[in-house]
């Protein structure tokens, strides 16, 4: 195994175990607002370092280009998401205040 | 529970769409309770697990491990994934791959399975969305006659309230980012031919960018560029036109006896005979349908 694939490899199992963390949190958290904060974990962090540890094993210029704009199409797309259904939550929920206090 | 209308005045308030039994809630709140004989043995799931519960368990687990069982054995007897000896593998799955790229022009040969050899599939499919959109919307629209001033009152204070909301993050992500899923959609579609997609996925990926725009911009200025008459007139047309491509096979001897459609060479933009066009249609129906679900049910209206 050459230097490069060592990095790669690492820089994916890194991705993975913050997916890992992500799914675990999205189950073992009760309140929408801490789940979501867990699945936006994944989506960013470890969709990052998934594609990084590819980006380091591919050859062409084309298909980095390509995971760039992966990670760019997600890193803009999530937030919004997670932005609206937090915005939804409070709007809706009238003790969203109280449990954010509470735990 | 007597009816002592005629026949007629029964299948005029069939087709208005009375309830079957007149007053229906007063009916069920008077009518009594079957009176069960002393003798008389009941067998019923309610029964047996308010008497016996042990027997329910065991029923329980017994007739799931049946069903698990049965299942399982099935499972056992399907071929092998990838088996050359399966039955799917026949001289059909060889005939698509041998001369699929001859005959249809397609190099994806999914889209030429789809589009040319089962093309009258494919058709059906493409009512089935329309005429599940068309159901919506009668059930959905909102009309003079399905909606009470309270609702309308509630519609226009959410209406208010939606306009207080500046929305600014969601506004300027939809401004970068709902032109390039729609394009991304458009290049999907045209490239059906030639690389995975066609008509339902590109349509689909249309429909998301629409629904992004209508979410972040609101449904009046979506009302600009898409109206019901606009959803009605897409579709129909669509569904005309891949009618129309695809009946010559019919007119020309069910065997494109006569007259062929130039194929062009494969690989090229417009090639493959009418797979492109039928594309096109495919991809317009599904958008319209997938914005039209969403206007429906969010709005009640496109």
């Amino acid at each position: 195994m050459s230097i490069r694939e060592i990095i790669a490899a690492v820089c994916i199992i890194i991705g993975l175990l913050v997916f890992l963390c992500a799914t675990f949190g999205v189950f073992r958290f009760k309140y929408v607002m801490n789940k979501m904060h867990a699945a936006a974990l994944g989506d960013t962090m470890g969709l990052f370092f998934v594609v990084v540890g590819l980006m380091i094993m591919s050859d062409s210029v084309f298909v980095i280009a390509k995971y760039v704009l992966i990670i760019l199409f997600f890193w803009l797309t999530s937030p919004i998401a997670t932005h609206m259904i937090a915005k939804v939550e409070l709007l809706t929920n009238k003790d969203a205040e109280e449990r954010m206090k509470g735990k | 529970m007597s009816d002592n209308r005629s026949f007629w005045q029964r299948l005029k308030g069939w087709i208005d769409g009375d309830e079957v039994i007149i007053d229906a809630d007063k009916y069920i709140s008077t009518r009594e309770r079957k009176e069960i004989a002393p003798g008389e043995k009941r067998v019923s799931v309610e029964h047996v697990r308010s008497n016996n519960p042990t027997l329910y368990r065991v029923l329980c687990v017994g007739i799931t491990l049946c069903f698990i069982v049965v299942m399982l054995m099935v499972v056992m007897d399907l071929p092998m994934f990838g088996d050359p000896g399966s039955p799917t593998n026949n001289e059909v799955a060889a005939r698509y791959l041998e001369s699929g790229i001859e005959e249809t022009g397609a190099i994806n040969f999914v889209a030429g399975m789809i589009l040319d050899y089962r093309a009258f599939d494919t058709f059906g499919e493409s009512n089935v969305l329309f005429m599940a959109v068309v159901a919506v919307l009668m059930l959905l629209q909102r009309d003079k006659k399905n909606i009470s001033a309270v609702e309308d009152k509630e519609m226009a204070e959410d209406e208010v309230f939606d306009g207080q909301d500046s929305k600014i993050i969601l506004k300027k992500g939809a401004k970068c980012l709902a032109p390039i899923v729609i394009l991304y959609g458009i290049y999907v579609v045209l490239n059906g031919h030639l690389s995975p997609g066609g008509g339902f996925s590109g349509g689909s990926i249309i429909g998301a960018g629409l629904i992004l725009y209508a979410a972040a911009n609101g449904h009046k200025k979506m009302q600009t560029f898409f109206t019901v008459k606009t959803l009605t007139i897409t579709s129909v047309c669509c569904l005309l036109t891949y009618c129309g491509c695809k009946s010559y096979s019919f007119f020309t001897g069910a065997n494109h006896v006569g007259w062929e459609v130039p194929k062009g060479t494969p690989g090229d933009i417009l090639s493959s005979g009418f797979i492109l066009p039928l594309n096109i249609c495919v991809g317009l129906v599904v958008a319209c349908t997938m914005y039209g679900f969403y206007a429906l049910f969010t709005k009640g209206e496109i």
